[in-house]
């Protein structure tokens, strides 16, 4: 291939890479949020798994999965998401216990727009990892929004622990959910020209006894009612203890007995 | 553009009752072609004016309505009532919004509105185009309801009622209890897949009390213009207890909102149109909901 063609080859990538532009906002997000750090792309620590589409943008799932490739000794310590063209990009930083073995956790964003969602993952030498996934907003009565706001103000603070049967040997795969409307505050009353203030979960953490399982600082991408879905190493402790807090300071605690692992 | 003559010509106007109109909007999502006319639409005239029962999905719309409304009658339009706050039954507000009308809506419609008007806005500029955005203005209820109100429009007498969540938190209905046509909104659907924007639970639970309205026949929000009542609401009703159902069983046996979202409901996708639109969000909402359960 002469010189020419490489050119010719080139031209014609740009042009391609532009006739499908999809925003891109990560340029001025990544010094704001990591700096000057260098950021590997790779999957091999963790992935990022999200539908295409959004059903419903108020609602979307997306499950971070992490494992160590054969013969690493690095862990993964703490898991950053970011929803590129969210009005607070920064969806969630999740700090992972060091004995709790967490190999995967869901949750449930909201989406504003088609977008990149990214997960960042720092290993344990400080290293930095990313992988991305693109999402779709689906309709246009797919608001990421409050569907029940007066019932969702009533019920909050409520706090319920799912167990999952048919978790692996020594394994726990749980869901701690809290009732809150971790409103944005974004919105104009437009009535009032007042904006309605944000209220929003900003702080969990779930304990197995005293080791931390994980640990989120949230904010208003994650859906209302924050759910967590999580499978981990169980140790042999007797209670499951959340802490939460939201921004005006209301703490949320809940302990649930456990029963033994199956083994 | 259309002369306004020709726009009425084929904007269907429906003489269901005396007095009574509907506009059947097309069982579709909304497109720059269509312009947002995919909802029902309709009209009640009595001796003094005119009630407006939902404006269209865009301003184009809402005054090919008022055109087609001024080839049937010269009363005043006294009433424009927006059944919710979503764009296919509001936007059209703004063609209305020099007629003298009050705006009428449910308590939460104002709320509802600010929340995502905004979002609104943005997200139909690609799917309306920008022509049909730039003269759209959210166009807010001044006259809200919380329970029931009447409103009068000279020998007769519409009822309003506003119901908790259902399709959304913000469904009001409208009863003219002197021909017994219900336009339910919303809160009814034929052959258009229904739309859970509110809660599934609280959509269920008023279903008893819908069909306790004495209505012979129904305007629903989307499908034909008119059907029998309540006969209308066994599809809804069947297809609420499928989904109930399946997403029970999936949250039994620890299937996540996206594997339950892939097939719950999947024995009704025959039953209805735009199933594969909105069938998946239905499935998501309500796994959201029902996860609550002990």
């Amino acid at each position: 291939m002469n010189k020419y063609s490489v050119a010719a080859l080139i031209v014609l990538f740009a042009t391609a890479a532009s006739a499908q532009t999809e925003p891109d906002s990560w340029p001025d997000l990544k010094p704001q949020l990591f700096r000057d750090a260098v950021i590997f792309e790779d999957a091999d620590f963790a992935s990022l798994e999200a539908p295409p589409r959004a059903e419903d943008a108020a609602l979307t799932p997306v499950t971070m999965t992490v494992r160590r490739p054969p013969g690493d000794t690095r862990s993964v310590t703490r898991l950053s998401l970011v929803i590129d063209e969210n009005p607070v990009p920064l969806a969630g930083e999740f700090t992972l216990g060091p004995k709790s073995d967490v190999s995967s956790l869901s949750t449930r964003v909201r989406v504003n727009a088609y977008t990149h969602i990214r997960l960042i993952a720092q290993l344990s030498d400080g290293s930095l990892h990313m992988t991305k996934t693109y999402v779709k907003a689906a309709g246009g009565c797919s608001a990421p929004a409050s569907k029940a706001l007066d019932e969702a103000n009533a019920a909050l603070g409520k706090m319920k622990l799912r167990v999952i049967a048919n978790a692996a040997p020594g394994r726990g795969d749980f869901v701690v959910m809290l009732r809150h409307p971790n409103s944005s505050g974004l919105q104009m009353d437009q009535v009032t020209r007042l904006y309605t203030p944000a209220r929003y979960v900003d702080h969990l953490a779930v304990f197995q006894g005293s080791d931390l399982i994980f640990s989120v600082e949230g904010g208003i991408s994650i859906s209302e009612d924050p759910n967590f879905r999580f499978d981990f190493a169980r140790n042999d402790a007797r209670t499951l203890r959340v802490e939460a807090n939201d921004i005006d300071n209301a703490r949320f605690n809940a302990e649930w007995p456990l029963e033994r692992s199956g083994s | 553009m259309p002369a306004p003559a020709a726009a009425a010509a084929d904007f269907a106007l429906q003489q269901i009752a005396p007095g009574v109109y509907a506009h059947p909007g097309a069982i579709a999502v909304a497109d720059s072609v269509n312009q947002g006319d995919i909802a029902n639409l309709g009209l009640v005239i009595g001796e003094r004016g005119a009630a407006v029962i939902d404006s269209g999905g865009s301003v184009e719309v809402g005054r090919r309505f008022l055109a087609a409304i001024r080839s049937v009658t010269d009363k005043p339009i006294i009433y424009v009532i927006n059944t919710h706050e979503h764009p296919d039954h509001v936007f059209g507000n703004a063609a209305f919004a020099t007629s003298g009308a009050v705006f009428v809506g449910h308590k939460n419609l104002p709320r509802a509105l600010a929340e995502r008007g905004p979002f609104y806005l943005k997200r139909f500029r690609p799917i309306l185009g920008d022509a049909a955005m730039d003269e759209l203005r959210i166009v807010l209820p001044t006259l809200l309801v919380a329970d029931e109100t009447s409103l009068d429009l000279g020998g007769r007498m519409l009822t309003l009622h506003a119901w908790g969540p259902g399709h959304t938190d913000c469904d009001l209905t409208v009863y003219d209890s002197q021909t017994r046509i219900l336009f339910a909104g919303d809160l009814v659907f034929s052959g258009h897949l229904p739309v859970i924007d509110g809660s599934l639970k609280g959509w269920i639970a008023e279903l008893g009390a819908l069909r306790g309205i004495p209505a012979l026949q129904v305007v629903p929000g989307h499908g034909p213009p008119v059907e029998p009542w309540p006969e209308a609401l066994a599809d809804q009703e069947r297809y609420f207890e499928t989904l109930t159902r399946d997403i029970k069983s999936a949250l039994a046996s620890g299937r996540d909102m996206r594997q339950a979202a892939d097939s719950a409901g999947a024995q009704e996708r025959a039953q209805w149109r735009l199933f594969d639109v909105y069938n998946a969000r239905n499935a998501t909402a309500a796994y959201a909901e029902y996860e609550w359960d002990p």
